[in-house]
Parts: C-alpha cells; sequence; structure tokens
C-alpha cells in the first residue's frame, strides 16, 4: 500500500510540474536566481543519487562490481557514446566483474 | 527566407533519440521489478509519472527501505526541472489552452532538447510529438517487458542491472557539468549524500544533498558581491 502512496504522490507532483511550466505566463519563474537555482537543483540530485547507488548498501558504503561498471560509464560517456551504450557498458562489466567473483 | 530543416530530418532526428532512450525502459522495468515493485506498479510509474530519473530514484530509494513521502520527494525535486522545460516550450510551440494539459505528460529532457534545437516553430512542434509519442510508447512497451524478464532472471543484481541507475544518473549529469559552478554543486552533493547516508534515514540524504544547489550559489553571490566591493 505504502509503495502505491509514493507512487501516486510522485506521479501527482510531477505531472503538476510539467503543466505548471506550460500553463503560467513566462516571466514569473524567469528570474535569475530561480533560473539559476532550477538548473542546479537535478545537478545536485543526481550527483548524489549517481554516488549513493555505487557505493550505498542500505547504510553502508561499499566497494563491489557495481563501481567498475560506473566507471565504464564514465569511460563511455567521454567517449560520447550513445545513451544506451553508456548504460550497456555499466550493465555488462558490472555483470562482468561479480562473474569473475568480484 | 530560411526554412529551417526539412520535416523528414527532424522526424528522422526525434526518432533517434525517440527509440534510442525509448528502449532503456528496459532497464527502468528490471530494476523496478528487482527492487520489489509488482508488475502493475512498475508500469504505472513510466505510465503516470513518465521522466527516467524521477523513476528510478523513486524505486531506488523505496528499495533501500525510504519511507514513501521521502521518497517521492526526492523523485519530485528531480522533476522540478521539467517545470522550466515547459516554460521555454509553451513559448515555443504556442499550444492552445485545451491540447496543454495532454501535451504536458511528455515534457521531459528528451523533447525539451529536440524541441528547442529546432530553428522554425513547425520543426519543433514535429519534434516535440514525434520524440514525444515515440519515446512514450516505447518506454512503457519496454518498461513492460523489462519487469517481465525481471521475473525470468532471477536475481537481477547477477546480470549486472543494479549498475543501471547509477548509470542513467551519470549520463544525464554528464552534460549539465558546464562550469565550475555546476562541478562544485555535484562535488558537495556527493560528499553530503555520501557522508550522511550511515547516519539520516534512507532517501533523506539525497534530501539534504539538493541543499548543495542554493549553498553553491550564495557562496557563489557572496564572493562575487566581495569582488565588487573591493573594486570600489
Amino acid at each position: 500500500m505504502s509503495t502505491w502512496i509514493a507512487i501516486g504522490v510522485t506521479a501527482l507532483g510531477c505531472y503538476g510540474v510539467k503543466l505548471i511550466g506550460l500553463l503560467v505566463p513566462a516571466g514569473v519563474l524567469e528570474r535569475p536566481l530561480v533560473r539559476r537555482l532550477a538548473a542546479l537543483l537535478p545537478v545536485a540530485l543526481l550527483a548524489a543519487l549517481t554516488a549513493q547507488q555505487t557505493f550505498g548498501n542500505g547504510h553502508e558504503l561499499v566497494l563491489d562490481a557495481r563501481v567498475a561498471g560506473v566507471a565504464a560509464a564514465a569511460v563511455a560517456l567521454v567517449l560520447r557514446a550513445p545513451f544506451l551504450v553508456v548504460v550497456a557498458a555499466a550493465v555488462v562489466v558490472t555483470a562482468g566483474v561479480r562473474a569473475l567473483g568480484g | 527566407m530560411d526554412r529551417g530543416k526539412p520535416d523528414a530530418l527532424v522526424v528522422r532526428d526525434a526518432l533517434g533519440v525517440g527509440v534510442a532512450v525509448g528502449l532503456s525502459g528496459f532497464a527502468f522495468g528490471v530494476t523496478s521489478a528487482g527492487s520489489g515493485l509488482t508488475l502493475l506498479q512498475t508500469c504505472a510509474l513510466s505510465l503516470l509519472v513518465f521522466t527516467g530519473a524521477s523513476q528510478f530514484a523513486l524505486v531506488g530509494a523505496l528499495a533501500a527501505g525510504g519511507s514513501p513521502l521521502t521518497a517521492a520527494a526526492g523523485a519530485f525535486f528531480l522533476g522540478v526541472r521539467n517545470a522550466f522545460y515547459g516554460l521555454r516550450l509553451s513559448q515555443l510551440l504556442r499550444l492552445t489552452r485545451a491540447v496543454r494539459p495532454f501535451a504536458a505528460q511528455w515534457v521531459i529532457d528528451e523533447t525539451a532538447a529536440v524541441a528547442l534545437a529546432q530553428p522554425t516553430r513547425r520543426g519543433a512542434r514535429i519534434g516535440f510529438a514525434v520524440t514525444g509519442l515515440s519515446l512514450y510508447v516505447l518506454w512503457n512497451l519496454t518498461t513492460l517487458l523489462g519487469a517481465l524478464g525481471a521475473e525470468a532472471m532471477g536475481d537481477t543484481n547477477a546480470w549486472g542491472l543494479d549498475a543501471a541507475g547509477p548509470a542513467v544518473f551519470l549520463a544525464l549529469l554528464a552534460p549539465m557539468l558546464k562550469s565550475a559552478t555546476e562541478r562544485a554543486v555535484a562535488g558537495l552533493a556527493v560528499v553530503l549524500g555520501l557522508g550522511l547516508l550511515p547516519v539520516l534515514p534512507a532517501g533523506v540524504p539525497v534530501l539534504v544533498a539538493a541543499l548543495a544547489a542554493p549553498v553553491v550559489l550564495w557562496a557563489r553571490g557572496r564572493r562575487e558581491g566581495a569582488v565588487r566591493e573591493g573594486e570600489r
């Protein structure tokens, strides 16, 4: 049940912010400070999420095969690989390192 | 007169993005099912939330044992950026009021990127519609296949699929790291996110890490203010 609550709240919230962008008159959210903050907020969230899902295991920080996988994704990004290749590189390398006992 | 790109070229670019990103719904379906969500819950997320980073963040937070509202808050804050895409798009596309509630669900990173790259309104409208439709259909189809596949795979971690989430986040993050400000925000957020992970309830460290954005902005504002004072 609590999972459905999370899904419902996320769906309503995410649809709401999408719609607000299309409905409010230009200028309301166009202040420089608001724009800067809105651009930096996803940077902070994505960086924290990347780090946590690479090193986090419950409440512990661990080094396991995911680190190699995410490093492979980073290399793919530097080489300007397409989105799908970046994700595939992470999955394949992680699986490979685990298969080798890492 | 500059007529912009031919329609066929816009459609091709839009389909390229729509198909490539749409296929990665498979990774979401597997991750979500592997995190313990049911088939129905996984598909509901892709149909109703339809903004990839928020979906990955939500299932990740729930799997880590976060409370539903903390998990939803993290996913919501990630979705806030779509409001700013909407602002840009509404000026560019000039949609009628009746169409806006329907177009809103497709206001995401990829549709905004394709539409905003077009030099004409016609191109932007075609780019938005084709990217939105192809991505929505494929993302939901591959979510379903991924969730079904996860059941067949058994332990999804053995297939390395727990690395799909962070790889998706990293791929979205990389093009945003344009200047020292963005890199400072990312660095501080990583320190906060990892440093607080052992001590705060699941899902909360990410919300605290979001404060890196206003903190860095405030610090820069102060420094620039000090430089201006010094010039006087």
